[in-house]
């Protein structure tokens, strides 16, 4: 389903976008990173991982094309396997694995996994935001690392598959732009946290078949639907909009309006969730600590009603000094 | 977040206006401030596009690189930004006052006082928001290991001569910005989420427009909406009405707008190179002009409106009368300054791209200790905020009951009153817990001593009370007199002092060792794309 165009249906366009300076340079860097066959990638994650490992100055470098996605992942699988019978070191450029989100499958393409000599997969991200003086912005670099867990998780799910199952490392491999040239370095990047978060979160989602059992039939997100119709549609599907979601979600500035609109506090953030007990919408809040609403006995209401004296008797006495 | 901000912001969503924070300033502001507005190329480390600069609202100098891949233009652009940055620095190192600091005498190793000059005032950089903070480090970065053709005839690309100068500083001002408190560097939309609650929640505060319109919505709108147009509306280009505060622009600005217009002056660039004569040339040559002010022209349009902002942000601010305190960490700022300055002067080296182990922990400690500083002197200057230390049980205010006088055991008797406070607040005392009072701007130190009843507690006055064996007079509370007490101390210590860099334990790496000079970053073919 396109969000995006969802979400211009609805009349809250997302802010998302990439600038086209951004997504040459980003582009160069790679096609620079993976030249000549990948021997400058290689070297990379020889050196960052697997120094032991005979040289890497031939690889495989297989030809992943076929046609559509399960194709294309079919291949990715076959050259795998291909990969550890022929030993020595692969690079598969741009393959594509799948895996099951929600009981449906979701095709990845990571840049680049590399077959060791010793049989281990190993993941490759190239980003083209820089690594000055060997740090780069851990915002940046958390959701590369939240983003190779996936394609580890989606690789351990084909290695699952082959006798012997070869071993996909936990350590992914990070290539960015050293300080400000365009020449690439790399660091080895632990994985494991983010692979255990997202495979815990993958279990705990709600089956896709389930949220559409609880849909009315004819239910339909189709962006050339009206208005009306669609935002009923969308409101079908639960969501809880928290500000997070500004960052990640297309939909994020409809679901903020609809909380806006339903005066959930969620609006402001969890955390003035999690404080506010079992208050929920804004004028909860505020009847309570005005002493309109609320059970006194209540710890939460008790608090607010403090913090609403405190408050008030403060910006009292800075009035009138 | 305290819940009194949470209930701040919460009004704020309900009347549709944001709520005070603060009911003083919390931050030196210049009279003469430095207004930084750059915006920066998306996807390519370190290379502006352009910025508005200047110290006059209503006339900003605009800078603009029309070519960002093109390393001249961009040297161009920074050296620039050092003449407009670099005379406003040095406006301030002139002006001295003697000041006296201590200092271990190298010989004897005695603490002694040393008469040393302190800058009259500092120089003060405002810039848009947070991303600001870090883009003025990068630049600093990027300049402060560039050689100039003087320091090194055989480097290619030299830096124009004031570069590696400007990015020693701008160093400084982003290294000092990371101390709780300071004012040398500061972001708007820090500056006014600190003093006022929106009714949106942190991470949209970042957005200029959007915090200013919560603040001081248009006529006949409230926060909210104006907050929404701020963030959202487009014109029927599809350009944002208020563009983003940067450095990054907008990817529908760069696509539709900036990409065109590159192209644009590539192609007239590429053509005045082919010219053939002088005449051809001369058209060629208005094309290129041409094409050049469309760039800034847009960039300019980027940029104005967020320059605005700043400013507007500014006079919302100067309405808060600025507190107690201020001046007093204004004053290290001061020193901070003047301590860079002297660096400079004296020849040394741009600071490394690494730390050693000695300057890391003591640039930690400092924060640290800066950061206590900051959270008790706003609580001892701004009600609203010791609202908030109440209400965790770190401060509590009452009212005096009774004074009992005693004294101390010791030898010679010494006045140790105890004071009987009734109290709304819950403090969290424990026995013999020290609780301090501001006395003419002084702390005075009182000792837990027990709860008579529920809401009354008895402390006893340990000092500022005289050498004598009667307190002096005013320095004993009285019946009937109303204070606040807090729990944590109004005043910091410093730590432990660490050893010199040369006693580096082995633990840490040991002594760094003589300083070999940062050799530059290498130019390569491939830097530019």
């Amino acid at each position: 389903m396109d969000k995006t165009a969802l979400a211009s249906a609805l009349g809250s366009p997302s802010a998302f976008g990439q600038s086209q300076f951004a997504l040459t340079r980003g582009n160069a860097f790679e096609a620079k990173v993976k030249a000549d066959g990948g021997a400058e990638l290689l070297r990379l994650v020889r050196g960052h991982l697997d120094p032991g490992a005979e040289a890497a100055e031939r690889a495989a470098v297989p030809d992943l094309s076929a046609i559509g996605p399960e194709g294309r992942t079919a291949r990715t699988a076959l050259a795998l396997r291909e990969a550890g019978e022929a030993g020595g070191w692969t690079l598969l450029d741009h393959p594509m694995l799948a895996l099951e989100v929600a009981g449906s499958p979701a095709f990845l393409e990571p840049d680049a996994v590399v077959v060791h000599p010793d049989g281990s997969w190993t993941v490759v991200e190239i980003k083209s935001f820089p690594m000055l003086d060997g740090s780069a912005d851990p915002a940046k670099v958390g959701a590369a690392a939240r983003q190779a867990a996936v394609y580890v998780l989606a690789l351990e799910a084909v290695a699952a598959r082959l006798d012997p199952s070869p071993r996909v490392r936990h350590d992914v491999l990070l290539v960015c732009p050293k300080d400000f040239s365009n020449l690439p370095t790399a660091s080895a990047v632990d994985v494991r946290k983010q692979r255990a978060v997202t495979a815990r979160q993958l279990d705990r989602l709600t089956r896709i078949e389930e949220i559409a059992g609880t849909l009315p039939a004819g239910t339909c997100f189709a962006p050339d639907l009206p208005a009306e119709q669609l935002t009923a549609a969308v409101e079908a599907v639960p969501a809880t909009y928290a500000p997070d979601c500004l960052s990640a979600c297309e939909l994020a500035f409809h679901c903020r309006q609809r909380s806006r609109a339903a005066d959930e506090v969620t609006a402001l953030g969890r955390a003035v969730r999690a404080e506010l007990g079992g208050l929920t919408t804004v004028e909860d809040v505020l009847s309570a600590a005005r002493g309109e609403s609320g059970d006194p006995a209540d710890p939460a209401v008790a608090a607010l009603r403090r913090a609403a004296a405190l408050r008030a008797e403060a910006l009292q006495g800075a009035a009138c000094p | 977040m305290s819940l009194i901000t949470t209930l701040a912001r919460l009004e704020a969503v309900s009347t549709g206006v944001a709520q005070p924070a603060a009911t003083v300033r919390h931050r030196h502001l210049s009279g003469q401030p430095l207004v930084f507005v750059p915006l920066t190329t998306s996807g390519e480390a370190g290379a502006p596009l352009g910025a508005l600069v200047g110290t006059d609202r209503d006339a900003p100098r605009l800078l603009v690189v029309p070519q960002p891949r093109d390393r001249d233009l961009r040297f161009a652009f920074l050296a620039e930004l050092a003449d407009v940055v670099l005379p406003y620095l040095d406006s301030y190192a002139g002006s001295v006052e003697a000041a006296e600091r201590t200092e271990t005498d190298p010989e004897t190793g005695k603490r002694v006082k040393v008469e040393v000059e302190l800058c009259a005032d500092a120089p003060q950089l405002i810039v848009p928001g947070r991303a600001g903070i870090e883009y003025v480090r990068l630049l600093g970065r990027s300049m402060r290991f560039r050689r100039t053709a003087e320091q090194d005839p055989e480097a290619p690309y030299p830096a124009p001569p004031r570069v590696p100068l400007l990015g020693r500083w701008l160093t400084h001002f982003g290294e000092r910005a990371r101390v709780p408190g300071s004012s040398l560097l500061l972001a708007m939309t820090d500056l006014l989420s600190r003093h006022w609650a929106t009714g949106q929640s942190g991470i949209e505060d970042q957005h200029l427009g959007a915090l200013l319109a919560w603040i001081d919505p248009p006529r006949g709108s409230t926060g909210a909406a104006a907050a929404r147009t701020a963030e959202l509306a487009r014109d029927t280009d599809g350009q944002l009405v208020c563009p983003p505060a940067g450095p990054a622009t907008d990817p529908a600005f760069d696509n539709k707008l900036l990409a065109p217009a590159f192209e644009r002056y590539d192609r007239a660039r590429t053509a005045l190179a082919g010219a053939e004569d002088g005449l051809q040339a001369d058209t060629r040559l208005g094309i290129l002009t041409a094409a050049e002010r469309e760039i800034r022209d847009l960039v300019a349009s980027r940029t104005r409106p967020t320059w605005d902002a700043v400013w507007r942000g500014l006079d919302l601010l100067h309405r808060l009368p600025e507190g107690a305190r201020v001046e007093e960490r204004w004053t290290r700022d001061r020193w901070s300054f003047t301590g860079h300055r002297d660096r400079v002067l004296a020849g040394e080296p741009p600071q490394p791209r690494r730390d050693d182990a000695v300057t890391a922990a003591n640039k930690l400690a400092t924060r640290e200790r800066e950061q206590a500083r900051l959270d008790a002197q706003e609580a001892l200057d701004d009600p609203l905020v010791m609202a908030g230390r109440r209400l965790s049980g770190e401060a509590f205010a009452g009212e005096v009951l009774d004074v009992v006088m005693a004294y101390g055991e010791g030898k010679r008797p010494s006045p140790r009153p105890l004071v009987t406070v009734r109290t709304e607040d819950r403090p969290q005392l424990a026995e013999g817990a020290k609780t301090y009072r501001s006395l003419g701007g002084k702390p005075q130190s009182m000792e837990f001593v027990g709860q008579e009843a529920a809401g009354v507690v008895v402390l006893r006055v340990l000092d500022k009370m005289g050498r004598g064996k009667e307190p002096e007079p005013g320095s004993v509370p009285e019946k009937g007199d109303r204070f606040t007490l807090t729990l944590f101390e109004h005043e910091q210590r410093g730590g432990a002092k660490l050893p010199d860099p040369e006693a580096t334990p082995w633990t840490h790496g040991g002594p760094p060792g003589e300083g070999v000079p940062e050799p530059a970053d290498a130019m390569t073919q491939e830097d530019v794309l």
